[in-house]
């Protein structure tokens, strides 16, 4: 079956979808990354969708929900790498997918992630900005 | 179709060609189809090309169809024909008085050749009449085609001239918008937005709506999309240029653009500048 790698760098775990996501591997892929997440302890979630060119309602969902399951488990998640005009499809489906943060490549989105852990780290725990 | 009336028309139009062209030619010329400056070369070149598919489609004997395979030399030729009078600025009538203008020759041709039978010569003109207005008709159409094709092909220019995207800074873009926001404008902006976001990997943009006259809630509602693709991309907005009456505008309608704003694009800059930790020494000076 297939499978995504989840890989951990640094204090966060990266996450590369490559093919087209469906429900089952939707779940799989929520049950790994909770499961790595508890297991390493990791701070961060970078979810990396830049081979993908088709984002519906559906994917839009599954990110906003594994962004609140890493919440939950005090991790930061950000979403790197939307193409153009999955960003265009979006916003005309009026899914702006608020509360996940978002960055241009894995590049800004490390980034990015640090960032936030250590402002969290400062603040104690708080909640995204 | 009683021994198909255009066969006669067809042997005279073998033997007196040369003569009809030369009529036709004159005609042209009296009805002012030169009048705009066609070079007259030219048009006696495509004169004689399109008569001479006009009696090879004859010779198929589809005269009631220009659709078909006969004919479809005869309407490459006007094809052409109507595409560069359309490029050039002919009227529309011009073009059409082109075709029209073959009839009085081939009616002058009919009625000399066939004296005395004037059943038979009504059937005729009639037959060349219903296929030179086809034909005529053909050539409105493509007139129009051509004309429609300049009008796309220049909105499109005008689109593309009106939606320039700026780098101003190292991780910084502006965006300057000119005249009304419209879905397909906001469409072509957001495209260019986001491609030039991808391309220099900006982190801030700076969309600048000093051009544009009204915001409404429509406007709003397109700069919202945009910033939110350009938010989905990993950049942030910040909208410049508002003038006092669309600030103004803005509370009265109860819009929420949810994006920080400033009132110049100098503003915009340095609090651009500021967010990605960059300075540049004369900024530093100016007295805020």
């Amino acid at each position: 079956m297939e499978q995504i790698p989840i890989l951990k760098v640094g204090r966060c775990l990266l996450v590369s979808i490559q093919i087209d996501m469906h429900d089952k591997l939707a779940m799989a892929l929520q049950d790994d990354l909770t499961h790595k997440l508890v297991e390493s302890r990791a701070r961060g979630v970078l979810i990396d969708i830049s081979a993908l060119d088709l984002v519906d309602s559906f994917i839009g969902r599954m990110l906003s929900n594994i962004a609140a399951m890493a919440r939950v488990l005090d991790a930061q998640t950000v979403v790197v790498g939307m193409r153009p005009q999955v960003a265009i499809t979006l916003v005309e489906l009026g899914l702006t997918l608020t509360g996940i943060q978002t960055a241009l490549d894995v590049d800004r989105g490390l980034t990015l992630i640090n960032r936030l852990i250590d402002a969290e780290g400062e603040h104690g725990a708080g909640g995204a900005r | 179709m009683a021994a198909n009336p255009t066969s006669r028309l067809l042997t005279l139009l073998d033997k007196h060609e040369q003569k009809v062209l030369t009529a036709w030619l004159a005609s042209l010329v009296a009805s002012g189809a030169l009048r705009s400056g066609q070079v007259k070369e030219e048009l006696k070149n495509q004169s004689q090309k399109f008569l001479r598919e006009f009696i090879g489609g004859l010779k198929s004997g589809q005269a009631d169809d220009i659709a078909g395979e006969d004919w479809s030399s005869a309407r490459e030729i006007l094809r052409e024909f109507s595409r560069s009078c359309a490029l050039q600025g002919f009227t529309p009538s011009e073009t059409a008085t082109f075709v029209f203008s073959l009839k009085e020759p081939l009616f002058n041709l009919l009625r000399e050749e066939g004296k005395g039978n004037a059943q038979l010569l009504g059937e005729e003109i009639w037959a060349v009449t219903k296929l030179i207005d086809k034909l005529g008709l053909f050539t409105a159409e493509i007139y129009q085609q051509s004309r429609d094709e300049i009008i796309r092909r220049q909105a499109h220019e005008l689109l593309e001239l009106s939606t320039p995207v700026v780098e101003l800074w190292h991780k910084i873009l502006a965006l300057p918008l000119i005249g009304t926001l419209d879905s397909e404008r906001t469409q072509t902006v957001m495209e260019n937005l986001l491609n030039h976001i991808v391309k220099s990997g900006a982190e801030i943009a700076i969309i600048d709506i000093t051009g544009v006259p009204t915001v409404d809630t429509l406007v709003a509602q397109h700069l919202i999309k945009t910033v939110s693709a350009a938010r989905l991309m990993g950049a942030d907005c910040i909208i410049s240029g508002i003038r006092p009456q669309i600030a103004q505008t803005i509370v009265h309608l109860g819009l929420q653009l949810d994006v920080v704003s400033k009132a110049t694009m100098a503003d915009a800059f340095a609090l651009a500048l500021k967010r990605t930790g960059q300075v540049i020494s004369g900024a530093a000076a100016r007295p805020t």
